[in-house]
């Protein structure tokens, strides 16, 4: 890969860096810039494996919000003003509200859910070690001798929607057609279609559940239960005396 | 500074997306996972736009932001309707499509 042109703060290495220019890039006096980094850095990558590797699973969208919190300060750090708060909007405002939601409606356990992990811990953890080991590799390879001066701000909300708007027209016209098909999509794929599906079963009364007893006593089962998916621990539908699940 | 400390961060932000995908099992924290990776990419193109001084990297970390949200929308309406049907959210249950 080509050096980009990065101007007079481009060194060939830590060890020539030093003899650059006056103010000098060394790591022993690390700037204001790079101590934030490194702490908001290491917070985000706690909060992250924090996120990953918990079981109770609200907690794992609490520490999301630390980690894409950290990353909207990282952004800042980049110089990114209008990105940076596009992910305190987008991220932090909408999609973990949209996951608790998800959450909420899953029936999600509030404590500790054992079964959270699947049985693959050892495939998944070589996967991601050796994930890991290309990407940083790759990316010490390539960046090694790169050096950027941060001085003022190019990523403003000015800027970006300048650059947006003479560039990129049609990618965000396309996107604001993509958002528009996800709602409807959202509403299709989540409303519960009354034409099609049988009206909701009574409640069976004693009498009922008796006569429907007596009729079939091989199967004990009341005729209005609907057929349960498989793997579902409390079953409706064995019981002719209690009332089928509210939903 | 060194953009090269940003593309560690994203690389080992990536790698921590894509083990919770590979871990977990349920169906809404693959999701927060899969967000984990898309934010370690946006990470990466903001980096990017830095060091070669254009908004590019920016504005495609903008779009990706965008049909994230997209993304999230629509995957959490498939969860909760195939929660609807099969009473469960993990993506164990979930193997309609197997052999």
């Amino acid at each position: 890969m080509t050096a980009p042109v990065l101007g007079p703060g481009l060194a060939a290495g830590p060890l020539a860096a030093g003899s650059l220019s006056s103010q000098g890039h060394s790591f022993l006096s690390p700037t204001g810039v790079e101590i934030v980094f490194v702490l908001v850095g290491l917070a985000v990558l706690g909060a992250a494996v924090l996120s990953v590797t918990t079981r109770q699973l609200v907690h794992a969208a609490l520490w999301l919000v630390v980690a894409l919190g950290g990353l909207a300060v990282e952004f800042l750090l980049l110089t990114a003003e209008f990105i940076a708060w596009v992910q305190v909007l987008i991220y932090i405002g909408s999609v973990v509200v949209l996951v608790l939601f998800g959450l909420m409606l899953t029936r999600a356990p509030i404590g500790r859910s054992p079964d959270a992990d699947s049985r693959n811990r050892p495939v998944a953890l070589g996967t991601a070690a050796a994930a890991a080991a290309t990407l940083v590799t790759l990316v010490v390879d390539a960046f090694r001798t790169t050096w950027v001066d941060l001085d003022a701000g190019t990523g403003s909300a000015r800027a970006t929607g300048s650059s947006l708007f003479r560039h990129w027209v049609l990618p965000f016209e396309a996107l604001s057609v993509l958002l528009l098909a996800a709602l409807v999509g959202a509403i299709v794929l989540s409303r519960r279609d009354g034409d099609r599906t049988p009206p909701r079963p009574p409640r069976p009364r004693p009498g009922r559940a008796v006569s429907a007893a007596r009729r079939t006593p091989a199967a004990p089962v009341a005729p209005t239960a609907t057929p349960a998916a498989p793997g579902t621990s409390a079953n409706p539908a064995t019981n002719p005396a209690t009332p089928p699940q509210e939903r | 500074m060194n953009p090269v400390n940003y593309l560690y961060l994203a690389a080992l932000l990536f790698t921590i997306g894509a083990t919770g995908v590979l871990v977990r099992r349920n169906a809404i924290v693959l999701f927060m996972c899969v967000e984990l990776m898309l934010n370690a990419s946006n990470l990466a193109l903001v980096t990017f736009s830095r060091l070669h001084g254009n908004l590019d990297g920016q504005v495609i970390a903008f779009f990706t932001m965008v049909v994230a949200a997209a993304e999230v929308v629509v995957g959490l309406a498939i969860i909760v309707s195939i929660f609807r049907t099969r009473h469960s959210a993990s993506v164990d249950d979930a193997n309609l499509m197997k052999l």
